[in-house]
């Protein structure tokens, strides 16, 4: 009969067996999940990001507005009536890395797009109290004279392939051309723009 | 979930369950004492010795109770696998009874205002808040908490519209939205030529302006800006090209914001709200919205 002596005195033991225990947790919730239809194969239609889209992601990332906003409608009336229909993980399979978040100070963004116009956004990432003065998010004034060089972007595509995004070598070899010398705040919009219009299956009418 | 996976999750799941229950049991049975005693493991750390005693009883159980929790949750919800699990819930479903049971309670209520016009809406103060609800969730960000717009987003509780205020118009502007085209005369006009439109366009409501230039503006202005402007300046709705004599400006009334908006031109979006919003919700917002210019 094993005594809790044996385990306690024994740490190789003891980390043996935390290891097994909570190993066992990943192997059972995560391991199947690489495998399974629901979240590899895309929702019908999917299409990839355009080069200033994915220009307008990575800023995105790195202003950090995934800080404050999430990409992830959950499965409430609550929500699907302010957001749209629910988020579902055949939406993000060519997300790396994904943007769900885990905190919404501003509202969820994962189906903006189209319900603003490209002025409001340009106006709201300006100076956000110029059109919702109780706003607390901040100013982004330098995404208007940043420029994109686009000397990174045919490399991000051809990345994003290598992890399954289907970007074409044709698709990496005119990006530089579709971003260079366009302002950051022109490839941000554009992919707010494209936020839950990247394919058209749901119905997000409420 | 290919029965291979369903029965790696179910297997791996009772393992660690079954082997944490397992590993409390054995232990708890291999203990040298089964009630509190005065012995000691023997040791001492600056005087401080510790008993050799069973884990107390409430506490064992509440690891008992982990497990017990842990089996009978998986029997009633999904988990192991290709179970459904003995209610059949999914966060699925369980959003469509919401749905559904928001239906049966709200739809009576739209129902009632569908049938109403927009002008006969105007004496249902129920229906009126609720479309100040939907313009508070849907339309504010643009046109402001109270539809006194912002610069580029039009006030919505004066008389003057772009696209017109007749109740079918309104409706029409948010189910399809709108798309403003000014086009851009920088490149035709010349700086000098901008200048002297401004003037004359500033003439129009009888703003500060040059009189010379605006008498060279006119003749410009007569070429090309009449087809959408009209050749007063009183703009046509049906373009959505604003009356420029009524001194209400959307991009400002400054000399400079005039003079840019001629010069580099002007698309103001509506966004389409067709989609976004069933058609009795949008007879709602249109009856708020008409409400707030004709109280």
């Amino acid at each position: 009969m094993i005594k809790h002596e044996t385990i306690e005195k024994n740490i190789g033991i003891m980390i043996l067996l935390i290891i097994l225990v909570i190993s066992g947790g990943g192997l059972a919730e995560i391991v199947p999940l690489f495998f399974s239809n629901s979240t590899t194969k895309p929702i019908e239609g999917l299409r990839t990001y355009t080069a200033l889209e994915l220009e307008g992601r990575d800023i995105y990332i790195r202003e950090g507005c995934n800080v404050c906003h999430s990409q992830m409608i959950r499965p409430f009336r609550a929500e699907t009536e302010r957001y749209g229909h629910y988020s579902t993980a055949n939406e993000q399979v060519w997300e790396h890395p994904f943007l769900w978040g885990s905190k919404r100070t501003g509202p969820d963004l994962a189906r903006v797009g189209g319900r603003y116009s490209d002025d409001w956004h340009r106006a709201h990432l300006y100076n956000p109290r110029d059109v919702v003065p109780e706003s607390k998010m901040p100013s982004y004034p330098w995404l208007f004279e940043n420029k994109l060089s686009g000397k990174d972007t045919a490399t991000k595509m051809r990345v994003l392939a290598k992890l399954g995004v289907p970007y074409t070598e044709e698709d990496a070899a005119a990006a530089k051309e579709q971003v260079e010398g366009k302002a950051e705040i022109d490839a941000l919009v554009s992919y707010l723009q494209a936020l839950g219009k990247t394919h058209s299956v749901y119905n997000n009418k409420r | 979930m290919s029965a291979f996976w369903s029965a790696w999750i179910t297997v791996i799941t009772l393992a660690v369950i079954l082997g944490c229950a397992w590993l409390l049991l054995a232990t708890r049975r291999s203990e040298p004492h089964k009630e509190a005693t005065e012995e000691t493991l023997g040791h001492s750390f600056d005087g401080i010795e510790e008993y050799d005693n069973p884990l107390p009883s409430w506490w064992l159980n509440m690891f008992v109770a982990t497990i017990v929790f842990g089996l009978v949750y998986l029997t009633l919800y999904p988990g192991l696998g290709n179970f459904k699990g003995v209610l059949g819930w999914t966060s699925a479903n369980q959003w469509e009874e919401e749905m559904a049971h928001a239906e049966e309670v709200y739809k009576p209520i739209f129902a009632k205002y569908a049938t109403m016009s927009v002008e006969d809406l105007q004496a249902q103060p129920e229906g009126l808040k609720m479309g100040q609800r939907m313009f508070a969730n849907n339309c504010s960000l643009c046109h402001g908490a109270t539809g006194a717009g912002a610069h580029g987003f039009p006030n919505l509780t004066d008389s003057d519209w772009l696209y017109g205020g007749a109740p079918a118009t309104i409706q029409q502007t948010i189910a399809n939205g709108r798309q403003g085209a000014m086009p851009p005369w920088g490149a035709v006009l010349g700086e000098e030529g901008v200048r002297d439109v401004t003037n004359y366009v500033m003439s129009l409501s009888s703003a500060d302006h040059d009189a010379d230039a605006a008498v060279r503006g006119e003749q410009q202005f007569q070429a090309l800006c009449t087809a959408c402007h009209g050749a007063d300046g009183k703009g046509v709705q049906a373009l959505g090209a604003p009356n420029l004599t009524d001194g209400i400006w959307l991009y400002g009334s400054t000399f400079e914001k005039v003079s840019h908006t001629i010069r580099t031109g002007r698309n103001g979006v509506m966004p389409a709200h067709k989609d976004l919003l069933s058609d009795d919700k949008i007879q709602l917002i249109t009856a708020y919205v008409y409400s707030l210019s004709n109280k």
